[in-house]
């Protein structure tokens, strides 16, 4: 008798989709991570170290960059989480200014421009600093979430909507019970490429004082040290690997259960 | 419709007040300049199913949403147990008011019996209190409670989720259910058996309901009253069923029943309803020159043959009565005997399976009544909406 489905709405497709590529890359991300460690590892024992090289490796240092592009990959998550899913919530709602799709455009254009130029635009307003880096990665991640969060809340069928608004549960209630849980598995999807793209960017945050491992990097590319240059980008893709990893684990508990 | 609820013309009818008014409500949309719905006046009473029915577009869900300020009325009052709603506190109202549409909107990431209790649980009922009643309305509905209590939405059928629509409209025992097409999207034999199943319920529960459809046969079956709305919800015809059918107020209401009309007019009416006639009736020990003689004199090709307890046995004619044969021993036995209380419908099968062109009608005891004539049948399809349609 299921072939009656009355509530089928072709709509939700994307969001299964990114439970199943979600649920793989449970599996695959540890794979890689693995695999990229051990190539570092080999990297790291069978490479010989002239002084320069041992310098720039030196494991203290090379922690301290982590750290920070970790602390400037992380804030600027949160300040991208912070903005963009209240921002999806407000021009989504009813009777909201129609400002949805311009806003979307506007951030769009905002992701066309190289990175290197947004940086160095935050630079000439904020000035040096961590603090600047984050802001210029968080303009910049904001997009994804943003869009994924209208997406998702879009995409809630409306005719379960109706139903909670039928059964007296005023705009917030339907919001908390209803339309976020409904959303979460694409927002969430959002994220996680937020999330990446701050890891990433984060190896620019040397440009303008925000430390990292892209001072490894680059120290590497001036001196024509390519065994620095490898071990600095490898360790940058397992932060990243590491970050979308835990965004994988939250995206699978945090969706409700019931969700096909 | 009366506006003075202690009218004398409502003697018949409940005199008390309606529990749900529409008063003159009139519904335009923005940047529309006809209204959706027009200065509509209706008063849905107790313990009624009041069926809105109309083609397309006619506004009768925009009606319906009316009632519990889905769509908030541009002009007019709507009174609720004789309480002005019009500008109260609609999610207030709404609780009070079961709410089921077609799509049924379950939600999916509840499970059946959060999706239940989600009225009571606004309502900050105990939480015991909602775990039985949870149980009792998926009982209530033909779903087992241990079964399908802690399934998720995307586990059921169309027709599964809507009797769980159902019952989480009926969550925080309102007097009051709206339903929007709620059958509409379910294939015919579960809605068949959904519609059967709910007028059972019905006539336990005696809700307040107010049923939008499409279907005429739907509302002819469902309804104790019928709306049939034309453009901007302008009642065209409100009456019972049974008094449409046979007495459809104008030509739009005639071309809305369409040519089956006159078909549905025998589900609903009963032989106790229509004049029996009396062919002549003879016994075994009635001679057979007699019996012809009589048969001769009336208009009936047959005659009814009863036994010593008056009770029919068989249609007898002209050559039955020549021949020698038994008179009983006949081919037009009469096997079924109908009761004032059966349908037409049913008269009319048992009239084309006996090829006698009439029943016999019994009562209670099994004796003869009189006769029901396909003639009579056709005088009452073919009169009526004749009549009605050239009003």
């Amino acid at each position: 008798m299921s072939t009656t489905n009355v509530v089928d709405n072709p709509e939700t497709l994307p969001a299964r989709r990114n439970q199943s590529v979600s649920q793989l890359d449970l599996i695959v991300i540890p794979v890689f991570f693995v695999l990229l460690a051990i190539l570092l590892t080999v990297v790291w024992i069978y490479s010989d170290f002239d002084g320069t090289t041992t310098s720039i490796l030196e494991p203290d240092r090379l922690w301290t960059q982590a750290q920070e592009q970790i602390t400037v990959a992380l804030w600027s998550t949160v300040l991208v989480i912070v903005l963009a899913i209240p921002l999806g919530i407000l021009v989504t709602r009813e009777g909201a200014p129609r400002l949805k799709n311009n806003l979307v455009t506007v951030l769009g254009l905002g992701q066309a421009l190289p990175a290197y130029g947004l940086l160095v635009l935050f630079f000439v307003a904020f000035g040096q600093g961590t603090l600047t880096v984050v802001l210029a990665l968080a303009a910049f991640a904001l997009l994804p979430v943003l869009r994924n969060t209208i997406v998702g809340l879009e995409q809630v069928d409306k005719s379960v909507i109706e139903a909670g608004k039928g059964m007296g549960l005023n705009g917030f209630q339907r919001l908390r019970k209803i339309e976020l849980p409904l959303a979460v598995p694409v927002i969430m999807g959002g994220i996680r490429t937020a999330t990446i793209i701050n890891v990433g960017m984060a190896t620019l945050a040397y440009l303008i004082g925000g430390g990292g491992l892209g001072i490894t990097i680059a120290a590497g590319l001036k001196l024509n040290r390519p065994v620095t240059i490898l071990v600095g980008a490898l360790l940058v893709a397992l932060i990243a690997l590491a970050f979308d990893f835990i965004g994988g684990l939250a995206q699978r508990y945090l969706r409700p259960k019931g969700l096909s | 419709m009366n506006p003075n609820p202690q009218g004398p013309q409502l003697e018949e009818n409940k005199v008390t007040t309606p529990k749900i008014s529409l008063r003159n409500v009139t519904k335009t949309y923005s940047g529309v300049d006809q209204p959706a719905v027009k200065d509509l006046d209706l008063d849905i009473a107790s313990g009624e199913i009041l069926v809105l029915v109309g083609p397309s577009g006619c506004g009768k869900s925009t009606t319906l949403r009316l009632i519990n300020r889905m769509i908030e009325p541009s002009s007019g009052e709507i009174i609720f147990d004789g309480e002005n709603v019009t500008n109260s506190d609609p999610n207030e109202l709404r609780r009070r008011m079961g709410y089921v549409i077609q799509q049924v909107g379950l939600f999916p990431h509840r499970t059946i019996a959060e999706n239940i209790a989600v009225v009571p649980k606004s309502l900050k009922w105990p939480k015991d209190r909602i775990r039985a009643r949870v149980d009792e309305l998926l009982e209530l509905t033909g779903m087992d409670p241990n079964v399908y209590r802690d399934r998720y939405p995307k586990e059921l059928s169309g027709g599964q989720a809507q009797r769980v629509g159902v019952a989480r409209a009926l969550g925080a025992e309102p007097d009051v259910l709206l339903m929007d097409e709620p059958f509409g999207a379910i294939d015919p034999i579960t809605r068949f058996n959904l519609q059967n199943e709910f007028l059972r319920l019905q006539s336990e529960l005696k809700k307040t309901i107010v049923f939008v459809t499409h279907d005429i046969d739907e509302a002819v079956k469902m309804g104790d009253r019928i709306a049939i709305l034309r453009d901007q919800s302008e009642i065209a015809q409100l009456d019972t069923p049974e008094a449409i059918l046979t007495n459809p107020a104008d030509a739009f209401v005639v071309d809305f029943l369409g040519s089956g009309a006159v078909l549905k007019t025998l589900t609903l009416r009963r032989l106790r309803d229509i004049q029996l006639v009396h062919p002549p009736e003879i016994t075994e020990q009635t001679g057979r020159a007699d019996a012809a003689a009589q048969l001769r004199q009336s208009d009936f090709p047959y005659a009814v043959l009863l036994d010593d307890t008056r009770r029919p046995i068989a249609w007898v004619d002209q050559k039955n009565l020549d021949s020698s044969d038994s008179l009983d021993s006949n081919s037009r036995r009469i096997p079924v005997k109908l009761q004032p209380e059966d349908t037409l419908q049913e008269a009319l099968s048992v009239m084309l399976q006996t090829s006698a062109g009439m029943s016999a009608v019994v009562d209670g005891s099994g004796q003869y009544l009189g006769t029901c004539t396909i003639q009579s049948l056709a005088e009452l399809l073919t009169d009526q909406p004749v009549d009605g349609a050239s009003l």
